[in-house]
């Protein structure tokens, strides 16, 4: 045991080391060196973790708070793999590109992501969950345009107030028990129960309060989409996991969460926010499972958390690599890239029967425990509503991202297929989707708790079957009689228009109320409020009584006058 | 405290500069500044006293180490046995001012030089330096020594060269010669009610010795003399401490005196005399006497709550910079004087650990306002119009400097307050903490003003364009500024040093010995 505590290096400090490498690195060559070794590096100190079981040490003991940045359970491991997985997957597709800024800030930021999920203590997971708001934002701002630079504010104010109120919520929760544990927490811990769990909820984009997720993802980067995508609200899904499992609102918060994506999606043209909506969509149901909270359920969510960074990352790689070479994600100007990308689009449909649970791909077996998860419970109407919520997915990610840029009316875009780096990429996480699908037991065994569940029962395959078919021949019906709600430059307004319009509009007259009440009320009060003020001012003021300049012999007397009140004050004492 | 790195370290020196590294401490900056006289020409005398500075700063480290080790250093000149000779006693308590006051110093100096080229006279700057180090050596001897008298000796020393320095800021300005006369006189009292008291002390106990007195106090018992020696004392010392209502020398003593002088005396000069304060008051009398219970509770603590409120105010009403800056110090140290008046081990503790960040903090600010004012004559909070793009290093280093001084958390200024509320509570003081909330709520609003005026206000224009100057800080002067910046933070993340330190202190205090 001593002998591993000298050896147990957070493979997190590994990717964090390399980030501010890459950062004083000018050579291209070298940069990318870097970004490739690291997760390769951080595997290998995992792996070691992996063999050697449980860690958690407090290896910072400043002054007053015990701190412990490496925690390695059932719970943090299969997060800490799956995000490094992704810096590498990162890495690779970000080959071709010369920016030691994305570069730097990628790899800080994915690392800066692991060290939360590692992190034993509120305190470590507070700064870490900072960290990776201030590195990611820059990915949304490389794009350069104003529309991204006013996104990135937005989304660099959410994910800042997300921080504060869980720092808010950790003091309030050390006042009342002692400690900076990160353990679980639940809304029995009252006040600080719910300042913490707002806090996750920003960054899980809880309904009312994801809006920045549709609107700086989309914005951001062609290779600052696929790493954002894989990091953040994963991150916010092992907080609640570890904080708020079996807390019984989260189950409606996640069936929200998974059904209205829903219509959205459908109706939206650019595919790049098509799948923001459905990352929101797929995080419902793991904030159900969490919901659950049993073991079948957080498995269930750890499951599809680890199989969603990769089919996701690979749906984002795929029309990243679509935009990068026809310069648009609209619906409305894309179709027939078969024919020029033919290698893109067999990812992409592979990605996009994985997001839809197709049989002998990932979601199909991770999915499935979180739905078995619900059943158990006896939860028959959320079971129904994350079954329609599936049929959705299929409806919007499966079926629409493909369709809609590789196939439908052919654009006449005739382009290069993605460069060989993008591919590669795309290549393994197609491949990793396919792998656990098939062995889901390898994915199993990672999981936080046993788990003997058996997806590939007669009974879920032919159920799964019906719905996909079932939703596929609702798409060509709708499609046939021309009614599917598509290819259509529009503008969809979600709920942050009721902060932007009538938020604003209310604030404003709100404002304007306040500002003649107080002045009404001042009116009144203004004759002692403005003694008072001119009072502080005659004493206080520059030129005021206390703050003038003395003759010096009324500072002697001054001095004499104080020394016979400390000379009293002595005297007296007994 | 932990004793690591102590021991290799001063086995590599050879024996006689560890033994003798206390007294060198003092002397060489004493007599550096003779010579820096003769060297007659500014950068000469500069780099002379840079070569001192950093060497006696090199003797704080090697004490430091012996402090490590041993717990306490004690130093007898001519090997005259303590109640007789003149001693030097380093513990915890005054290592930490040590190490403070010797690093400022090395720092000021740094910083100082284009500042000192600029606004000292030619035929004046060898003279500054000379009196630089000899305010130097002052504050060091305050500090390091064991001997009562002693202690007046090295004040007189360090308030007399500060006359000077301050004085010196007339070219400038000529408010700085009455803002010199005023801390003249006013420190001459000051000096005269502690020399009267150190008189009492001595016809009481017939020992000059502190360490001596203590033992002979408590034979002595309590008597007339002895409450009036300590009344002489710590009013006197609180003149220099500039505790609120004697503090009216300081706002134009640091406001119109060179930007250097500025700078050091505000991370220095008072911290010194608050030392002094605390170890005449609960190091030499016997703490837990009536009457210096009565003092810290009845006198210090409302003084002290007064000045963090009604200065705080003071300096939201300031247009002028450092005079803004000088009132936010003295209701700093009106959280220093909370602390002491509170008497417990936490308070004290506290106490020295918001000095250490408040020196640190306090010095940056100053010189970067001594940068802004170099660069653009910068004096009024107006002023600091677009200083955010303009000089993007020097402001960042100020910026982190004021986050400091409100006491953001991941600045070092946050452990200060947060353990000086904690102290409070524990004492069940909640009006003290209510008033450590209510002027951190006022410094918020006062370095807000300023850093909203930096950041998000236009440069002025000039010749209808807007300044695209992005004036380069000279580089000496930018590099302590930002090693300061960077300490604020550092010490925030690791606060062993000072924590470790002010926890010894206390524990030397009032644990009996060394810990």
């Amino acid at each position: 045991m001593t002998e591993l505590l000298g050896n147990a290096i957070n493979p997190a400090w590994v990717i964090l080391a390399a980030g501010l490498l890459i950062a004083a690195l000018p050579w291209h060559h070298a940069r990318k060196s870097v970004m490739l070794l690291a997760p390769v590096l951080a595997l290998y100190f995992w792996l070691r973790m992996n063999a050697f079981g449980d860690f958690a040490h407090m290896d910072i003991d400043t002054i007053g708070i015990s701190l412990t940045t490496f925690r390695f359970d059932g719970l943090s491991r299969i997060w800490g793999l799956i995000f490094i997985i992704a810096a590498f997957l990162n890495a690779i597709y970000a080959l071709h590109e010369r920016d030691r800024l994305q570069d730097s800030m990628s790899v800080l930021y994915g690392g800066a992501a692991m060290a939360a999920v590692f992190a034993g203590d509120l305190i470590t997971l507070f700064v870490f969950w900072e960290i990776t708001a201030f590195t990611s934002v820059f990915l949304i701002w490389r794009t350069g345009t104003a529309a991204a630079r006013n996104a990135g504010i937005r989304y660099l104010v959410m994910h800042i107030a997300s921080g504060v109120l869980l720092l808010a919520g950790a003091v309030l929760l050390h006042a009342q028990t002692g400690s900076w544990a990160f353990e679980h927490i639940g809304l029995e811990a009252g006040l600080a129960g719910w300042l913490i769990l707002i806090g996750f909820g920003v960054k899980a984009a809880f309904p009312l309060l994801h809006s920045w997720l549709q609107d700086a993802y989309p914005k951001a980067t062609i290779t600052g989409a696929v790493v954002l995508s894989a990091f953040t609200t994963k991150m916010a899904i092992y907080a609640l996991a570890r904080g708020y499992a079996g807390t019984e609102i989260l189950i409606y918060v996640g069936v929200i969460m998974a059904l209205f994506p829903v219509f959205f999606a459908v109706i939206e043209n650019d595919l790049r926010r098509v799948l923001s909506f459905s990352i929101n969509n797929q995080l419902g149901f793991m904030v159900v499972g969490i919901g659950v909270g049993t073991s079948l359920g957080i498995n269930g969510a750890a499951a599809h958390a680890f199989a969603d960074v990769l089919f996701k990352g690979l749906l984002f790689m795929s029309m990243g690599a679509v935009l990068y070479r026809t310069g648009t994600t609209k619906a409305s100007e894309l179709g027939g890239l078969f024919r020029s990308m033919p290698i893109t689009a067999f990812f992409c449909l592979i990605g996009a029967g994985a997001i839809s649970a197709f049989p002998f791909l990932s979601a199909f077996v991770t999915k499935a425990l979180i739905l078995a998860a619900v059943a158990d419970e006896g939860h028959w109407i959320i079971w129904l509503a994350l079954v329609f919520a599936s049929a959705g997915v299929l409806e919007h990610a499966g079926i629409k991202i493909p369709y809609f840029s590789f196939f439908a009316h052919d654009s006449g875009r005739r382009v290069k297929e993605a460069p060989w780096n993008m591919l590669l990429a795309m290549g393994i996480a197609a491949f990793l989707s396919v792998f656990i699908g098939v062995n889901h037991r390898w994915l199993y065994a990672l999981l936080p708790y046993a788990n003997n569940y058996e997806p590939y029962t007669l009974g879920h395959i032919v159920g799964q079957m019906q719905l996909l078919l079932a939703a596929i021949f609702a798409f060509a019906l709708l499609m046939r009689l021309g009614w599917y709600p598509s290819e259509k430059r529009m503008t969809i307004l979600d709920v942050d228009w009721f902060w932007r319009k009538p938020g604003k509009a209310i604030g404003q007259w709100a404002y304007a109320i306040i500002a003649r009440l107080w002045a009404h009320s001042m009116r009144g009060l203004s004759t002692s409020f403005r003694s008072i003020s001119t009072m502080l001012a005659i004493f206080l003021s520059p030129n005021g009584g206390i703050s003038r300049s003395f003759p010096a012999g009324a500072l002697a007397g001054w001095a004499a006058a104080f020394l016979t009140l400390a000379l009293m004050a002595v005297y007296m004492a007994n | 405290m932990n004793a690591s790195f102590a021991p290799d370290f001063l086995t590599w020196l050879p024996a006689w500069l560890v033994m003798q590294s206390a007294a060198l401490l003092v002397v060489m900056p004493l007599l550096s500044g003779p010579i820096a006289l003769v060297l007659s020409r500014g950068r000469l005398a500069w780099t002379w006293a840079i070569i001192i500075s950093l060497a006696t700063f090199a003797m704080a480290l090697i004490l430091y180490g012996q402090v490590l080790e041993h717990g306490s250093v004690e130093y007898a000149f001519g090997d005259w046995a303590p109640p007789l000779g003149i001693t030097y006693n380093i513990d915890a308590l005054n290592m930490l001012i040590l190490l403070l006051v010797a690093g400022m110093g090395v720092l000021s100096l740094f910083y100082g030089l284009p500042s000192v080229l600029r606004e000292i006279a030619p035929k004046d700057q060898a003279a500054f330096f000379a009196a630089f180090m000899l305010c130097l050596t002052g504050l060091l001897g305050v500090a390091i020594t064991g001997d009562a008298f002693n202690v007046f000796v090295f004040l007189e020393i360090s308030s007399i060269s500060t006359y000077v320095l301050i004085a010196m800021g007339g070219r400038q300005d000529r408010r700085a010669l009455t803002a010199s006369f005023h801390y003249l006189i006013l420190g001459t009292i000051g000096a005269t009610f502690f020399v009267i008291g150190i008189g009492l002390l001595y016809m009481a106990t017939g020992t000059l010795n502190m360490a001596d007195i203590t033992a002979q106090l408590r034979l002595h018992g309590d008597d007339r003399v002895v409450r009036a020696a300590f009344a002489f004392i710590v009013i006197g010392l609180g003149l220099k401490t500039a505790m609120f209502p004697l503090h009216t020398w300081l706002p134009n003593a640091y406001a119109y005196s060179p930007t250097v002088v500025g700078a050091f005396l505000a991370s220095t000069a008072t911290k010194v005399a608050f030392y002094a304060m605390v170890r005449f008051t609960l190091g030499v009398f016997l703490p837990g006497s009536p009457f210096s219970d009565a003092f810290l509770g009845l006198v210090l603590a409302p003084m002290a709550v007064a000045a963090m409120v009604i200065c705080s105010v003071q300096a939201l009403y300031q247009t002028d910079l450092r005079k803004l800056l000088a009132y936010s110090s003295v209701a700093q140290l009106g959280y220093m004087l909370l602390g002491l008046s509170m008497g417990t081990m936490a308070g004290v503790s506290a106490s020295l650990l918001h000095l250490f960040n408040h020196a640190l903090l306090k010095g940056g600010l100053f010189m970067g306002l001594g940068i802004f004012a170099l660069s653009f004559g910068v004096r009024q909070v107006q002023d600091l119009r677009g200083l955010g793009k303009t000089m993007p290093v020097a402001a960042a280093a100020f910026a982190i400097c004021g986050l400091s001084l409100i006491g953001v958390p991941l600045t070092a200024g946050f452990w200060g307050k947060y353990f000086l509320i904690t102290a409070a509570l524990e004492k069940g003081w909640w009006w003290a903490a209510t008033a450590i909330l209510i002027s951190s709520v006022l410094a918020i609003f006062y370095v807000g003003r300023m850093l909203e005026t930096m950041y998000l206000q236009p440069a002025p224009k000039t010749k209808g364009r807007s300044k695209k100057i992005t004036a380069k800080a000279p580089l000496l002067a930018l590099i302590p500024l930002v090693l300061l910046a960077v300490a604020n933070v550092w010490f925030f993340v690791d606060a062993s040093l000072p924590k470790g330190l002010a926890d010894a202190a206390a524990n030397v205090l009032f644990g009996g010995g060394a810990p």
